[in-house]
């Protein structure tokens, strides 16, 4: 047996109670490479400052050197929890600026895949957040259905992370009967399976303790800090841009936006949880309404998937230069600029482009909320204990692929 | 979306400070002064109710040529602000000379534009004034250069000096690997 080596740390005297230390950016509580300097006494936190940019890829600066196509593959990177909504916002931003129609079928398409992701990042949330207070259960409910929507998102573009589903103009195929057979029977199922959860946590002492009042925001300063999301709809503000601006075909489902009233952490758990019923709704109406045509307009400047069933279209790689060039050299493109906001699982994911009449974005710069909301931690933890700061990091829902771009 | 009583009210509160507006797919845009957009941002947010800080964001306008755009000075600061009451959208545009590469922060108005203007500082190089934490944040910082810039290569010729220490420190820590023990000397090297 060896023996434990112990180190002596010199503390001055009469400041034994004050410490700094470094959380993260491995600990498995910061959902990812967040680190964050904390100044304590004893157990409370005098002072938190977050440290971010461990996974910065440069993507504003590579998007300036790609075409709009080619920039779709960078947002599956932004929240690779719940990639496909990240991909709608990105069309749905392109096509605003570019003025391009996208058809009724791609967009409920677009809809139900945004609903899926939203329910999937939703899921993942609660599960990590449940797992940090200390709730084994819950995570490994929630990673049950999660699995479920990877595993149709698998079958509908064959890739459970990194989609890349939607294009410029439409979607990228189209969903077979199997696909809608599993959706079905999922949405079918999913309202017992969120009252399993709720039967874990819902008034489970020690998670009634651990969030009740922990973290509580105040509408006033949910705004002031530019939280979006069901962190901002837990103070009870409506602010959802799915009602605010309409995209894909938001304004043709019928869906309510929960909003909980104390903005404490319990308050935002119940908005999150109230929003997957909401989606199972909207998921529900998805698969009733589902138009039928043509997944992508005729002016989508794309590289369209090969439309015949059953054979594979080979596209060598002049001929693949010559699609990327297409675009390239359209001239329809018009100068100026556009701000679209989209609703992602975790809050307002914005896109501004400048657009100087070419290929690619002059100027595109991405609003990222999990990068707003930790930004946020710092005026939340002030004066909270270690043990809160976990449940406060949890609520927020933050993704680091996101936060650093 | 109708916020051209917007527009109105801030070329009548402030006349010298409203350059030019336009609207573009149906958004409207200002273009302000520099000197007081703090004064613009505290008129929009107390007044006209814009109290949501959506997005914030600098441009390099150095290599862009544009036919309906004017632009004087290099770069831009942008501003886009939204009121959750009134559902009304408006985007401020601000030039920033190349010389004199500052701006006045507005975080005394929105506790949230200290990481925006972090970011903005951090990647464009336009410092705000009366920040209370102005340093990098998403590069390291020890970072040379502002990545958006639109001098700034998309590939450099040499490594970030953290990543040399790193390679460094990794070689030199290699003899207390775990594997090279198991396995032959040169199947690692």
């Amino acid at each position: 047996m060896s023996k434990a080596m112990t180190v002596d740390i010199p503390v001055s005297a009469g400041d034994e109670d004050h410490y700094r230390i470094k959380m993260g950016p491995q600990h498995p509580a910061t959902h990812g490479v967040l680190r964050v300097d904390l100044d304590l006494q004893g157990e409370t936190i005098l002072e938190c400052v977050p440290h971010v940019g461990y996974l910065h890829r440069g993507f504003e600066k590579l998007a300036e050197h790609r075409s709009y196509v080619q920039n779709l593959v960078l947002t599956d990177r932004l929240d690779y929890i719940a990639a496909m909504a990240n991909n709608v916002g990105y069309c749905e931003a392109v096509e605003k600026l570019l003025g391009i129609e996208v058809p009724l079928r791609a967009r409920y398409l677009r809809t139900m895949v945004c609903e899926m992701s939203r329910i999937s990042g939703h899921l993942l949330g609660l599960a990590t957040h449940a797992l940090d207070i200390g709730a084994m259960t819950v995570f490994l409910y929630c990673f049950r259905e999660r699995e479920t929507l990877l595993e149709l998102f698998a079958e509908l573009c064959g890739a459970r992370l990194t989609p890349t589903y939607t294009r410029l103009g439409g979607v990228r195929q189209d969903v077979t009967h199997s696909i809608m057979m599993k959706l079905e029977r999922f949405v079918n199922e999913f309202p017992a399976n969120i009252e399993e959860y709720e039967t874990l946590i819902d008034t489970n002492r020690i998670w009634l303790m651990r969030t009740v009042d922990v973290g509580t925001l105040s509408a006033e300063d949910a705004v002031s800090l530019s939280i979006t999301g069901p962190s901002l709809r837990g103070s009870g503000v409506d602010y959802d841009i799915r009602k605010h601006f309409p995209y894909a075909a938001y304004d043709l489902v019928d869906f309510e936006v929960p909003l909980g009233e104390t903005g404490d952490t319990y308050a935002r758990y119940r908005c999150r949880i109230e929003e997957m019923h909401q989606s199972n709704h909207i998921l529900r109406q998805c698969i009733e309404q589902m138009p039928p045509g043509p997944i992508i307009g005729d002016d989508a400047p794309d590289l369209v998937m090969p439309v015949k069933q059953g054979r594979k279209l080979e596209v060598d790689a002049p001929a693949r230069q010559g699609l990327i060039k297409l675009i390239e050299d359209r001239e329809t493109f018009m100068e100026g600029d556009i701000y679209v906001p989209t609703e992602v699982p975790k809050g307002e994911l914005g896109f501004y482009f400048i657009s100087d009449g070419k290929g690619s974005p002059y100027r595109m710069h991405i609003r990222s909320p999990s990068f707003i909301h930790i930004g946020a931690l710092k005026t939340m933890a002030k004066g909270v204990m270690v043990a809160d700061l976990i449940a406060i990091i949890g609520t927020m829902d933050v993704v680091l692929g996101e936060c650093d771009r | 979306m109708e916020s051209n009583g917007i527009v109105e009210k801030l070329r009548e509160k402030f006349p010298d400070e409203v350059l030019a507006d336009y609207q573009h797919l149906g958004q409207n845009c200002v273009l302000i002064r520099r000197d007081h957009i703090l004064d613009v941002c505290r008129y929009l947010r107390d007044e006209c109710s814009m109290n949501h800080l959506m997005c914030l964001c600098g441009v390099d306008n150095s290599t862009r040529t544009s036919t309906v755009d004017s632009f004087s000075e290099r770069f831009e600061v942008v501003y886009q602000l939204y009121s959750i009451a009134t559902k009304q959208m408006i985007r401020l545009r601000t030039q920033v000379p190349e010389d004199d590469c500052s701006i006045e922060s507005i975080t005394s108005l929105w506790i949230g534009a200290d990481w925006l203007e972090r970011e903005c500082f951090d990647l464009m190089g336009i410092h705000f004034d009366g920040h209370p934490d102005l340093r990098r944040i998403l590069t390291p910082d020890d970072w040379e250069g502002h990545p958006l810039r639109k001098e700034y290569p998309l590939r450099g010729d040499r490594e970030w000096i953290g990543y040399e220490e790193l390679k460094a420190k990794s070689k030199e820590l290699s003899k207390f690997d775990f594997h090279s023990r198991d396995h032959e000397k040169g199947e690692h090297e």
